[in-house]
């Protein structure tokens, strides 16, 4: 509870220097500087420590066992997929997103499997976030956390939130919290791991471009995959004729 | 009635002849070879990037309109630059993509696609065609959508939106900061530069 207060107070004190701070660059990114900072910092974690760790995960453990682990954690966040669905207001959704708990939990055996997918109810990505997002909350400016990454001040609060309704984060036992969580992070990690091969090969400027992805990343989900097209698409890619 | 009929279908063949493949079906033809190629090529699946290299260019480099795409990234900034620049931008642009590209297929495990239903009506010149990718060791699938716009020689791929990012549009703040900072010269030196760089091992083997 009190890191959680002292993360709430930073991402406080880092929208009110947003309002201040002079940069350059992109309109979205105010603090630029800090975030480039902190970028440097993660990329240096996660080459010394947690690369490595999803690397070894993924060399030894088979496709099968990993997507188990990667199920097991997922339909856990199933449930609190379901409860934004609701809060934005999608019902039939929710409905959905709560039958696949109910058959993964069961009949997926503590959601190991995911045979709700099977069944034609598909994985939604779902967080408090988002669910801000629909409600009209703007992003507010970029901000990279520490060892999490990519964030925005809106979707970094609300994290908060998803953080503590994380059935995973409220296990009692300490040593056993903090096992599962390292183990879910792995595992999220080594999912990754080819996107970040590709993103060293196609980016120019790693810092701008995993913002501007990240950043399209949340208009699209917060829009469901379907987001309306940006007024520059059609100004300034078309020939004039 | 007869005649008529006769002359009906010698219109309509050559009309038939002349039409080109649907959009998801181009999409999905090509996939379906160029992965076919990789699960059977024992030289791809050591890593071998010429190979690989050479597979897109010929399977899927085609398909793809680079052109527009490096229009699109570079948005007011395309008008800056000459003819002969935008020619330099474009293919230093491509050799990029195409090689983010074999990266990505060198990554190519046991991935099961799902091709969506189309949504578009006959007359439509733009259209967009969705897929989601299902890997092994992950539980979320991964969109991908192929944004195409019908040319006198068949569908072309103008960007592609991977989890909605797009690989074109994404570009657009790099570029921009680029041509401010060191004009459109800069940016084509930029871009060579990266692309003369020796391409990285594949994280995905190790």
């Amino acid at each position: 509870m009190a890191k959680a207060k002292r993360l709430c107070a930073a991402l406080l004190l880092a929208g009110t220097l947003a309002g201040c701070a002079t940069s350059g660059g992109n309109p979205a990114d105010p603090l630029e500087p800090l975030n480039r900072a902190m970028f440097v910092f993660n990329d240096a974690v996660d080459d010394a420590v947690m690369k490595p760790i999803a690397k070894g995960y993924r060399a030894v453990l088979p496709g099968m066992v990993r997507t188990g682990v990667s199920n097991f954690f997922s339909n856990i966040e199933d449930v609190w997929i379901s409860v934004n669905d609701v809060l934005q207001g999608k019902f039939q959704q929710g409905l959905e997103d709560f039958t696949r708990v109910i058959f993964n939990s069961t009949f997926g055996i503590a959601g190991v499997f995911d045979f709700a997918s099977e069944l034609g109810l598909p994985k939604r990505n779902e967080d408090f976030g988002q669910t801000l997002g629909s409600w009209g909350v703007g992003s507010g400016a970029y901000l990279v956390l520490p060892i999490l990454g990519p964030s925005t001040i809106r979707d970094g609060l609300a994290f908060l939130v998803d953080t503590q309704v994380d059935p995973v984060w409220r296990i009692d036992n300490v040593p056993a919290r903090n096992t599962a969580v390292g183990i879910r992070f792995v595992s999220r990690r080594a999912e990754l791991l080819d996107a970040t091969s590709v993103l060293d090969e196609a980016a120019l400027d790693r810092y701008r471009f995993v913002r501007d992805a990240w950043l399209q990343r949340r208009r699209n989900l917060v829009y469901d995959g379907d987001p309306p097209r940006e007024r520059e698409e059609q100004d300034d890619d078309e020939p004039t004729k | 009635m007869k005649i008529s009929f006769c002359l009906l279908f010698a219109l309509l063949v050559p009309l038939a002849q002349a039409q080109q493949p649907a959009p998801d079906v181009l999409v999905k033809s090509i996939t379906e070879e160029v992965v076919a190629i990789l699960k059977k090529d024992q030289d791809i699946q050591a890593g071998d990037p010429k190979k690989v290299a050479d597979l897109i260019d010929t399977k899927v480099v085609p398909h793809f309109n680079f052109i527009r795409m490096t229009r699109l990234a570079m948005a007011r900034n395309w008008r800056l630059a000459s003819p002969e620049q935008q020619k330099e931008l474009a293919g230093e642009f491509k050799t990029l993509l195409v090689r983010t590209y074999s990266t990505a297929l060198s990554n190519y495990r046991d991935q099961q696609i799902d091709y969506k239903p189309l949504r578009a009506k006959p007359e439509d010149t733009e259209v967009t065609v969705k897929s989601d990718v299902k890997q092994s060791g992950s539980s979320q699938p991964v969109s991908i959508d192929y944004e195409m716009e019908k040319t006198p020689n068949g569908w072309k791929v103008y960007d592609v939106k991977v989890g909605g990012v797009s690989l074109v549009t994404t570009y657009r703040d790099t570029f921009a900061s680029e041509v401010k900072e060191r004009g459109v010269d800069g940016l084509i030196k930029s871009l060579a530069a990266k692309n003369r760089q020796p391409e990285r091992q594949k994280a995905g083997k190790t």
